[in-house]
């Protein structure tokens, strides 16, 4: 199972709290997938939230709270400020935005935040791209774990860049990284897993679905397949078929 | 003869459970502090959407079965209610999203261009594909509670701003009840009222999408409420300058002479909900209570009223009927 700054996770499937139907069935979600960890928005439920909180406390998993929203480093540090006095972590997921259609990380003010994040103790989760420099500055920068996107936020698109995924996983070996967003099936989680990923984070493909206990189900259940599937150091794929039985020496070459 | 059963709180579910009773000869007093339904009430700033069949997209199916009673309820009990059905339409890259709109919902009718026109003529030419939920109505809450409220009045009944000592409290204050009702918390609703005669519409639209959705309610004489916004928070009062930007830009998209309309007015307030976003009735200590309608105060007011008045009546506990563990 994931570990994440000297915390072990029960599941390698983390769930956004945002765009449930209602509370009830958001703790449904958790309850049938088992899900790890919950990230919690703060920015726009600052000053007035604390019921969500106290609801979102009652999970029984660790919450990860996140600076979903903001569009600048000073704005990313003063809502992880918040978000720790509010919840008692120093856990914070760190998103920058630097391009609103497509909520892109503006990773040169991630790498800024995370950098002072860090210094003031911080554990930084970032979500950032998989690009390789961005991804050396943040660990450069103090970071113990990396989240690059699969596909944009919400796009329920999966896994644009496999090969950049896969690259990131043999640039750093043993560090931690979860895909954080795009993921909108469970193939899409399989795959992120497969690849020797720690853990994926989504939320939409699950808020969203008709039944969304069963797809959060769903979504753990192929995070655990996959997980499985690579450490289980699967087949290199070959363009020859390969009988599994000889051919040689039977009656009759078929 | 007991004391008459005092009612806490004159909003839309004080109000529907005054009538209710009222209407059964129970005896009662309205009590309120601002003396009737006014701005320190979520069900003022209301659409007025009596739409059960498109709220079931994410609603519970005890909202779709218990709202459909809700028109004819509003229509006997305080008239003006506009029977024209709901417009649902999407901009041409969030399209699909009408798809998922119609598989999660019932009772709508895929329409065309043509039959847009012919329904609103100031949407003509802006959107080829729409969904129809012929069924649907929508009132003026203001109108409604103020209608329920004269009716009452004309009963001998008006709301007192103090409750008196003896009688047992149906307790009806919505968010303010957390004082005595466990479980509630507020979501944050914020609206804005525009005038823009240049637009004229015959029913709710709403403009799905899928960071912001918003519908336009017409009240009639060039005037619209444009909501609303669901935030997990129970601060009231305030607008914030993102919504009003992502309330207006939507209204913008949907017609681009909202961009020359009046503000007339914004407002915000919370609404009570409990967990599972359904209401309860239930007992706390001395009390009945009736509340967390959510963002579905007008659509299941009557049938929340209904069943209280029926507890009253008869001891029956229906389905929105709520026992703590320890009660049980």
């Amino acid at each position: 199972m994931p570990v994440f700054y000297g915390t072990e996770i029960a599941s390698p499937l983390m769930l956004g709290t945002a765009q449930y139907p209602s509370p009830a069935i958001l703790a449904e979600a958790f309850r049938a997938s088992g899900a790890g960890i919950a990230t919690v928005s703060l920015r726009r439920e600052a000053g007035g939230g604390q019921d969500f909180l106290r609801l979102m406390e009652e999970l029984g998993v660790p919450l990860l709270p996140n600076t979903a929203g903001c569009h600048s480093a000073r704005e990313a540090i003063t809502t992880a400020r918040m978000a720790r006095e509010l919840l008692g972590t120093d856990w914070i997921k760190l998103e920058v935005i630097g391009h609103t259609d497509l909520l892109a990380p503006d990773v040169f003010q991630l790498v800024e935040a995370a950098r002072a994040l860090t210094e003031d103790g911080f554990k930084v989760f970032p979500y950032c791209t998989e690009d390789l420099s961005v991804c050396g500055r943040l660990l450069d920068a103090g970071c113990e774990v990396l989240m690059p996107w699969g596909a944009p936020i919400g796009s329920g698109l999966g896994l644009s860049n496999p090969h950049g995924l896969k690259a990131l996983r043999a640039a750093f070996p043993d560090v931690p990284l979860v895909v954080d967003a795009g993921i909108g099936l469970p193939s899409h989680a399989a795959a992120a897993m497969e690849l020797g990923f720690d853990a994926v984070l989504l939320n939409t493909a699950v808020a969203k679905a008709g039944d969304p206990a069963a797809m959060a189900r769903a979504m753990a259940q192929a995070a655990e397949a996959g997980r499985a599937a690579f450490l289980a150091d699967p087949m290199e794929p070959r363009e020859m078929a390969v009988p599994s039985t000889p051919v040689i020496g039977k009656a009759f070459l078929s | 003869m007991s004391a008459p059963k005092i009612i806490l709180g004159a909003g839309v579910m004080g109000l529907a459970v005054a009538t209710e009773l009222a209407a059964r000869g129970v005896p009662i007093t309205l009590v309120d502090p601002a003396g009737g339904p006014g701005t320190h009430g979520c069900s003022w700033w209301a659409g007025g959407m009596l739409a059960p069949w498109c709220e079931f997209e994410s609603a519970e199916e005890a909202v779709l079965r218990h709202g459909q009673g809700a028109i004819g309820w509003w229509e006997k009990n305080a008239g003006s209610v506009v029977r024209n059905g709901t417009l649902v339409v999407a901009l041409g890259r969030d399209r699909r999203e009408l798809d998922r709109f119609a598989r999660r919902t019932e009772g709508c009718e895929q329409i065309d261009g043509t039959r847009i026109a012919e329904l609103e003529p100031d949407l003509a030419g802006r959107f080829d594909r729409a969904l129809f939920f012929g069924r649907e109505a929508h009132l003026d809450p203001r109108r409604a509670m103020q209608a329920l409220q004269q009716r009452l009045a004309a009963q001998g009944i008006t709301a007192q701003p103090n409750a008196p000592t003896a009688g047992e409290i149906i307790d009806c204050r919505g968010l303010a009840a957390r004082d005595a009702v466990p479980d509630l918390r507020g979501v944050r609703g914020e609206m804005l009222v525009l005038r823009c005669p240049d637009v004229v519409l015959s029913r709710p639209v709403r403009l799905l999408h899928p960071r912001v959705p918003i519908y336009i309610v017409p009240r009639g004489g060039g005037v619209f409420m444009l909501g609303a916004t669901m935030i997990e928070s129970d601060r009231r009062g305030v607008v914030t300058a993102r919504s009003v930007m992502e309330l207006l830009s939507a209204a913008f998209a949907l017609h681009p002479a909202f961009g020359e309309a009046e503000i007339v007015e914004l407002g915000a307030d919370a609404r009570p909900a409990f967990p599972d976003n359904l209401p309860r009735i239930g007992r706390a200590g001395d009390r009945l209570y009736a509340n967390g309608l959510y963002r579905h105060g007008y659509l299941l007011a009557p049938a929340v009223a209904r069943q209280i008045a029926d507890h009253i009546e008869n001891g029956t506990k229906g389905e929105f009927w709520h026992e703590t563990d320890d009660q049980r």
